[in-house]
């Protein structure tokens, strides 16, 4: 606690620099990874993230010192080649995208961790600090490489904004973009530049391993929230600058404990959580949802029953109704359907008396409105898709709950106020 | 039946286009006159698209060339519009109807220019002309497939261009959609503009065009309805392949031979 609190008040100017540099580099992937992931090119930010490690090691044998700017350097081009080397694979061979991918990512990775393992048996002693470069030391953002990583995550925020109409563009409709004489081949090299970039602000604070979570994490939870591109940006910012944070204070509480992963575990269980939560796209609101319309549906069945009991005992609708009248006549779930009357009851739509349950007014109203609808939808069946009458029951049983007062209207009209429904069975209107 | 017109909208001339290797449009040389509505029709495979696509610049010449309004695209893009295979975006992006339709605006914006107002008003216009107007804040994973046209429709009516391209705009939309999309092209053509609609129904072909262009790999027939949609020509298009152009072309594809002579 007492940690948390030092960590948060930001009163040790190295702790100041590691949270700003964090948060600065993990909101700025999200960022350029919200187009990554509109462009749906995940797989491809993977591949980059793992091909730039070469790249660090080679800048580091050829320049035999840890200066940031060779690292981002060499990151950048062995980046960069990996991208035109995947590009030159699908386009001139029979070998699909996927493939090309993953045959590069293994191969550049491979090289990277040769060239790590070559560097570390090398006892220079510049090297100390290079293997955080697979998983992530975020505390060690200080000094010029704090100014360096930050840098290009300005940058990059800079340049989405620039970009921003253009990018959104060519995510949406690339063909378009190209009729209407935008330089789309052009727009896409700077894209996929800052991506590059991106992944390369991040290969010291979170590491080249997990760099592509960074990239597309964010963005695929701001997604679940918010249907605006604008608003997705900001939260993927937010949510990686939040992720940042915490990798930061892991990093200045544990120190020998690498950041990469703590971070990306932070955004995943953020991505989790807004995979189940989120409104509208969310597991648990579909859920919900679901629940509703069964119990919407149990209800209006349980009413619907009640009709036909009244019809069946010549029309006498108030009479009350015990469980075992119910279940002779339908043999509902007895807890479902003890709920269900409940419910209704509460609603208005049925009394209770020693007797059993009634119909009230509303009740038989909307009892009938369900008999009827299932008639109509039965007969409209019949005389329009020409099914035969024994095959339409299962059909309506669904139909007639989600038929909206307007499309009534229509059906009653198209099918003229019909009399009987194919089964010679009375439709009910409202008098 | 090839006619040619004078001062053409579109000139097309000598074109081969193939995709890997294997040849889709053979040679096709065709005029298409001002103010029409002109089908593009042909079978599933005919190349139909591929011909728009290659007017627009989307997809690369084997050969020969194609001019617009006398010139090469490049030069009359603004007053040029293409509406894409509604299929060919994914409806799911996080972009709202105006979001859309605003594009329309983009090519006369050019780079790093943001939608000033008079464009939201423009774009919100062309809502109303396709009867969308009330949706223009609805995202558009929200939108049956006859909005999604509409909205395409609505986009291209922003570029506020001369020369209209619509690839498949009535396939997969409800009846009141095309409708309403054959009005507009009535519209259009009154006001003296060009619309070029790929198309594949032949019976309403007859009712909607007054020029029609019959595809099948190779230019069947270029001219008026009533001299073009005729059995024979019809019979031509549709009915038994040429085999051996299609053996040719096959033969292209595996042994990986250029479908031109280069020097």
């Amino acid at each position: 606690m007492e940690h948390l609190w030092e960590f948060l008040s930001l009163s040790d100017p190295n702790i100041r620099y590691v949270v700003l540099g964090s948060v600065l580099l993990a909101a700025s992937s999200a960022i350029v990874g919200t187009f990554t992931l509109l462009k749906k090119k995940a797989l491809v930010g993977d591949a980059v993230a793992h091909s730039v490690l070469p790249g660090v090691c080679l800048a580091f044998i050829l320049s035999g010192v840890k200066n940031p700017i060779y690292l981002v350097i060499g990151a950048f081009v062995t980046g960069w080649i990996s991208l035109v080397l995947i590009d030159f694979i699908t386009k001139r061979s029979k070998i699909k995208e996927d493939t090309a991918i993953g045959l590069i990512l293994s191969v550049f990775f491979g090289i990277g961790i040769l060239m790590l393992t070559v560097i570390q048996k090398s006892g220079n002693a510049a090297q100390s600090g290079l293997d955080h470069f697979l998983f992530g030391q975020a505390a060690s953002l200080v000094g010029q490489d704090l100014v360096v990583f930050s840098g290009i995550a300005l940058i990059l925020m800079v340049a989405v904004m620039i970009f921003f109409k253009e990018f959104a563009l060519i995510a949406f409709d690339t063909n378009f973009a190209q009729t209407i004489g935008f330089p789309v081949r052009a727009l896409e090299l700077v894209l996929t530049t800052l991506t590059v970039l991106a992944v390369v602000t991040g290969i010291q604070a979170i590491g080249v391993v997990l760099m592509a979570a960074m990239l597309i994490t964010p963005a695929a939870a701001a997604r679940f929230w918010t249907d605006k591109l604008k608003v997705m940006i900001v939260l993927a910012a937010g949510l990686g600058a939040f992720s940042g944070l915490v990798g930061a204070y892991i990093s200045y509480v544990a120190p020998s404990m690498p950041t990469g992963p703590w971070i990306v575990m932070v955004i995943s269980i953020i991505a989790l959580l807004s995979f189940f939560l989120a409104p509208q796209k969310g597991i648990l609101f579909r859920m919900f949802t679901q629940r509703k319309f069964q119990t919407q549906m149990l209800e209006e069945n349980i009413l619907k029953l009640f009709y036909h009991l009244g019809e069946q005992s010549d029309h006498q609708y108030y009479q009350a109704r015990n469980i075992e009248d119910i279940t002779k006549k339908r043999p509902f779930n007895l807890a479902k359907l003890r709920k269900g009357l409940k419910n209704l009851n509460q609603q208005g739509f049925l009394d209770y008396s020693e007797y059993g349950w009634t119909f009230t007014n509303a009740g038989k109203n909307k009892g009938q409105r369900i008999t009827k609808l299932h008639r109509l939808w039965e007969l409209y069946l019949t005389e329009y898709l020409r099914i035969a009458p024994d095959h339409v029951h299962e059909d309506a049983e669904t139909i007639e709950h989600i038929i909206t007062p307007e499309l009534e209207q229509r059906l009653e009209e198209q099918l003229q106020y019909p009399r009987l429904d194919p089964h010679q069975s009375k439709i009910p209107y409202q008098d | 039946m090839i006619q040619h017109v004078d001062n053409p909208v579109v000139e097309i001339h000598d074109l081969t286009v193939t995709y890997n290797k294997k040849p889709v449009l053979w040679d096709i040389d065709l005029t298409l006159p001002a103010g029409s509505i002109i089908g593009v029709i042909g079978p599933n495979g005919a190349g139909k698209s591929t011909m728009i696509k290659s007017i627009m610049g989307l997809v690369p010449l084997n050969s020969g060339y194609v001019k617009v309004f006398d010139q090469d695209l490049q030069d009359v893009r603004s007053r040029v519009s293409y509406v894409p295979q509604k299929e060919s975006v994914d409806w799911d992006f996080p972009a709202s109807v105006m979001d859309v339709v605003l594009m329309g605006r983009y090519g006369k914006l050019g780079l790093f220019t943001r939608p000033r107002k008079a464009d939201k008003e423009v774009a919100l216009d062309c809502l109303r002309r396709v009867d969308m107007e009330a949706y223009a804040g609805r995202q558009i994973s929200q939108l049956s497939g006859g909005q999604q046209q509409r909205v395409f429709l609505a986009r291209a009516l922003a570029q506020e261009a001369d020369l209209y391209f619509m690839d498949e705009p009535f396939a997969g939309v409800d009846a009141a959609t095309e409708k309403a999309i054959i009005n507009l092209m009535k519209t259009m053509s009154e006001q003296g503009k060009t619309v070029v609609v790929v198309h594949h129904d032949l019976q309403s072909a007859v009712e909607y065009f007054d020029w029609v262009v019959l595809l099948n790999l190779r230019l069947i027939a270029n001219g008026p309805v009533p001299e073009v949609m005729t059995g024979q020509l019809l019979q031509e298009t549709y009915g038994g392949k040429l085999t051996l152009l299609a053996e040719v072309g096959e033969l292209l594809t595996k042994k990986e031979f250029p479908s031109r002579e280069k020097e």
